[in-house]
């Protein structure tokens, strides 16, 4: 069971990367994005790809749950993979609202690239403990996740916003940030390819380190250690030494991943901008040339009030009534609680500044680009810097 | 002030910028716009309308969105400042060693700045404080002036509330069928239609309209609830801990409940026995499975009668385990904890020399006994017991607490051939003889452990509050997410037919209703101003 698990999750991720070249295609053949009533062959397969895709990451999330016992939303890769998965659900529902082939292009590889990232970590499955031995597990965890789906799509809805309204015949702050926003999504392929060559090299090296309470630990590495732990001893034969050596308050080995990701990162930009000769904001600009910026615009604050409410019940008053439950007390401050607080906090300002101030248009679309930031952050910084109640087990 | 007296006859309220019956514009500066500004309707809200006294200076500093807005944005900043290191509530340590220890100057400053207990500093619940009365006085603000309007707003509108709509146009040669099917049509999609001298006003999901006040509401009641903790009596938080075998009472509970803990149980999962979880299992270590303590809770009955001992009777038998608390009458027992306890030790009384042993003895580390006959002559005497020894500042023995960690003993050794005893002061790993010279020795020989079950004993009146809040807040936002308030206008004017539509969000949903609606008729699809303007220019 968990092997057929893992193989449909396996073509998923490859039926997605399939459909999003034929999105690319349906935008290249087609001439006005914001004829609704009508999708070429290219968009018609590129959907129908998606649907596939997606029916079939159900399946391994079917089976993982029979195999597993428990809904797999318990760790940081099973999380990450649904929160993939309800990103692709919340796309396919949006389209089928509006219509549109171009949004499919730019949340599919968002999608892929989530999906990918969730694989970098441990995929066995494992048991729950006994604060996690709740119905609420699935309740909580699974509309918390549609709800920062639904969200996302806003992301990419700004996305093709910006590059749309973006002028790239001169530099300035906002061709800058929109290549952050760009370079940023590099990073995480870089963060994919790094792990994957240094795993499937099977590299590992090992040190002796001193903790900063003074006791003597063994950790493991899985890339060449740059910056070395506290006072450490290389213990593997032909290991390679590290360059620098943190003090004892660092983690040493999540730097060092961090360090290799960026770099892969740094390298692939600079590749890309090479072939491209040009920004990869002002590369793109062309896919979007024919679709209305209103539209765009309409679609990413769809996509907000969908997920607000989704995310409110999910992500705060589910995960209250079951903090009552679990821990005695509904609300307590806890990193990760803080942080579902902090994103509602920022979607709240976000529909206010809509609404009052008019920030219609390309603020709304900054705005939509600042509220995924703070959503990965809390999945990916929250879990694996701050420490908490809710950190997983992750490396 | 004076209330307006529009053309159409309808008595406005000082401050109105569209007649709420006819839309006609009220405010020269209105007039200049080629698009209305329909937010509230143009109704006369007081924050617009007043600002004389101090009154009118706080509620229109309160009311405004912008306010509110960066009361959200400060709010939302601080709570980020509060995740950077662990809450005192989180740490195992006093903060004033904690945080320098765990992270060096920046702990200390982190620390000295309050930020170790951010959310219950003075200043971040002044900011909750603050935005609760945003809510208040926004939407009173608001809700009333926007209610008015939307009642008082007639069928037949002024010709320039209708050219200022955002979709907007104008047909010639129209012929009646066609205004009944559009009429029709429009019933069929659920619109309220209403008809006055030929014109039509369709309108749907005005309710949606109350979606954000509600969900106001639902939030003031929220917090309201999260301030009755603050109410003496309607909030317990207490810590219980509970020996194996033992019963304790209920603290806060007006010594009504008592709680006997039968057995504390610590399960872990087992590789062999769960193939599934074996990879993850040998990566991870050791994962526990099961913390639960099986518990018999009593209430007692009676009168207290200080110095007896209460009379109980028995409740429930209960197997405490985490996600599964224990619940009666408001209270709530949940299994937060264990730990495992000394709870006796044995010692041999032995000849130094020839390691002969005269008796063994258990000493109940809660309940020592003062003298240990072993028979045949033998016996021990426990002068002193230190249940959790350490040396006090001017060397002599003492105990920390009443807790057994560490215990320590001094005995008095009564042997046939030494009638007076011998004196000897045990610790763990540590025999002192004061004189130096006994020929018998206590020699440790094991420990006996006991499980001691933590209990959180929760009680919560509020709660109900909170969830009254919680529940509201979700009506009223999907009230105002998933529905829009759409007003489609169709009517004689000039002996034209204009077409103006208004929706409060989901402009491309309502022109395509509109689309729909028009099908067919030779009534022309109206245009949107907003985008004929802006389709395709740099931003917006």
């Amino acid at each position: 069971m968990a092997a057929l698990s893992s193989n449909l999750l396996f073509s998923a991720f490859i039926l997605y990367l399939i459909a999003t070249l034929f999105f690319g295609g349906s935008i290249k053949a087609k001439k006005d994005l914001n004829d609704t009533k009508t999708t070429n062959n290219w968009g018609k397969i590129a959907v129908f790809l998606t649907i596939v895709g997606f029916i079939s990451q159900l399946g391994y999330f079917i089976t993982r749950w029979i195999a597993a016992g428990h809904a797999p939303v318990s760790n940081m890769f099973e999380f990450t993979t649904f929160f993939g998965m309800a990103l692709v659900g919340a796309f396919i529902i949006i389209y089928f609202i509006y219509r549109t082939t171009l949004l499919g292009l730019f949340t599919m590889p968002v999608a892929i690239l989530v999906i990918a990232y969730a694989s970098m970590f441990p995929r066995d499955i494992s048991p729950l403990i006994p604060a996690l031995q709740s119905y609420w597990l699935h309740i909580h965890v699974t509309t918390a996740a549609i709800g920062e789906a639904i969200l996302a799509i806003s992301f990419a809805a700004g996305l093709i916003y910006l590059v749309k309204v973006i002028d790239q015949t001169k530099s300035n702050k906002k061709t800058f940030w929109l290549e952050f926003v760009m370079f940023g999504l590099v990073t995480v392929i870089g963060f994919v390819a790094v792990s994957s060559i240094f795993a499937g090299a099977g590299y590992q090296e090992k040190f002796n380190w001193i903790d900063k309470h003074g006791n003597q630990a063994e950790i493991e590495y899985l890339m060449p250690a740059l910056t070395g732990p506290h006072e450490g001893e290389l213990l593997t034969k032909d290991g390679f030494k590290p360059l620098v050596e943190m003090p004892a308050i660092i983690n040493a080995k999540k730097l060092n991943t961090v360090i290799w990701s960026f770099a892969a990162g740094i390298i692939l930009y600079a590749l890309i901008r090479l072939i491209l000769r040009k920004r990869i904001g002002a590369a793109l600009k062309p896919l979007v040339k024919n679709i209305k910026l209103d539209f765009v615009d309409e679609i990413s604050y769809r996509s907000v009030l969908i997920g607000f409410p989704v995310f409110t019940l999910g992500a705060l008053i589910f995960a209250m009534i079951w903090a009552q439950e679990a821990w005695s007390r509904f609300w307590g401050w806890d990193p990760k609680e803080v942080w579902a607080l902090i994103t509602w906090l920022f979607y709240a300002a976000f529909m206010h500044l809509r609404l009052s101030k008019g920030w219609h248009g390309e603020k709304s679309a900054w705005l939509a680009v600042i509220g995924f930031a703070i959503i990965m952050f809390n999945l990916v910084a929250v879990n694996l810097i701050i420490a908490g109640l809710h950190s997983y087990a992750g490396s | 002030m004076k209330d307006v007296k529009c053309e159409c006859g309808h008595v406005n309220p000082h401050g109105t910028v569209l007649c709420e019956a006819c839309g006609k514009i009220l405010d020269e500066e209105e007039k200049k716009k080629q698009l209305l500004d329909m937010r509230y309707e143009g109704s006369a809200r007081r924050s617009q309308t007043y600002s004389k006294t101090i009154i009118d200076k706080i509620w229109n500093f309160f009311s405004s969105v912008k306010v509110g807005v960066w009361l959200i944005v400060i709010t939302l900043i601080a709570s980020i400042l509060g995740t950077i290191l662990p809450q005192k509530m989180y740490i195992d340590l006093p903060p004033e060693v904690y945080y320098e220890q765990e992270y060096g100057w920046f702990g200390k400053l982190y620390y000295q700045l309050g930020f170790h207990d951010l959310y219950g500093s003075w200043w971040y619940l002044l900011l909750i404080a603050m935005i609760g009365i945003s809510l208040v006085i926004c939407s009173l603000d608001r809700v009333v002036p926007l209610y008015k309007a939307l009642k008082a707003q007639r069928v037949t509108r002024h010709e320039g509330f209708l050219k200022r709509q955002r979709i907007f146009g104008i047909n010639t040669l129209v012929n009646q069928q066609d205004i009944d099917i559009v009429k029709e049509r429009l019933k069929q999609k659920h619109y309220h239609v209403r008809e006055e001298n030929g014109d039509l006003l369709a309108e749907k999901g005005r309710f949606s309209r109350w979606g954000p006040y509600v969900n106001h509401v639902g939030l003031i009641i929220f917090l309201f609830g999260g301030m009755l903790r603050f109410v003496p009596g309607v909030y317990v938080n207490e810590n219980l801990w509970v020996r194996e075998g033992e019963t304790a009472l209920v603290p806060e509970t007006g010594e009504q409940l008592y709680l006997q803990n039968n057995k504390f149980i610590l399960q872990h999962y087992d590789k062999e026995k769960n193939k599934t979880f074996e990879k993850a299992l040998e990566r991870a270590g050791d994962v526990v499975k099961n913390y639960q303590s099986n518990v018999v809770l009593y209430k007692r009955s009676g009168e207290k009668i200080p110095g007896e001992k209460p009379k109980l009777e028995k409740v429930k038998d209960y197997k405490v385990r985490v996600n599964h608390p224990l619940t009666f009458e408001g209270y709530s027992i949940y299994q937060s904890s264990y730990r495992s306890e000394m709870n006796s030790m044995t010692f041999n009384l032995i000849n130094k020399k020839t390691e002969q042993s005269f008796g063994e003895l258990t000493i109940n580390l809660q309940d020592p006994k003062e003298k240990y006959d072993l028979g045949n002559g033998y016996s021990v005497k426990i002068l002193n017991y230190f249940p959790d020894f350490e040396f006090a500042k001017n060397g002599e023995p003492s105990t920390k607490s009443r807790v057994p960690n560490n215990p320590a003993f001094i005995f008095r050794m009564t042997a046939p051939d030494k009638p007076k005893g011998e004196t000897s002061f045990v610790a763990i790993r540590q025999t002192i003889e004061p004189f130096g010279d006994n020929t018998y020795k206590m020699a440790f020989k094991g420990i006996g452990t006991k499980n001691v079950s933590g209990f959180t004993v929760r009680k919560d009146s509020s709660l109900w509050v909170i969830i009254i809040g919680g529940i509201l807040f979700m009506i009223g936002v999907i009230q105002g997410a998933y529905w829009n308030h759409r007003r489609i206008w169709v009517q004689h004017k000039n002996g034209e037919v204009w077409i103006a539509a208004h929706t409060n969000k989901n402009w491309y949903g309502l022109k395509r209703e509109i689309e729909k609606v028009l099908e067919d008729t030779n009534l022309g699809n109206p245009e949107d101003q907003l985008q004929s303007e802006t389709t395709d220019k740099e931003g917006v």
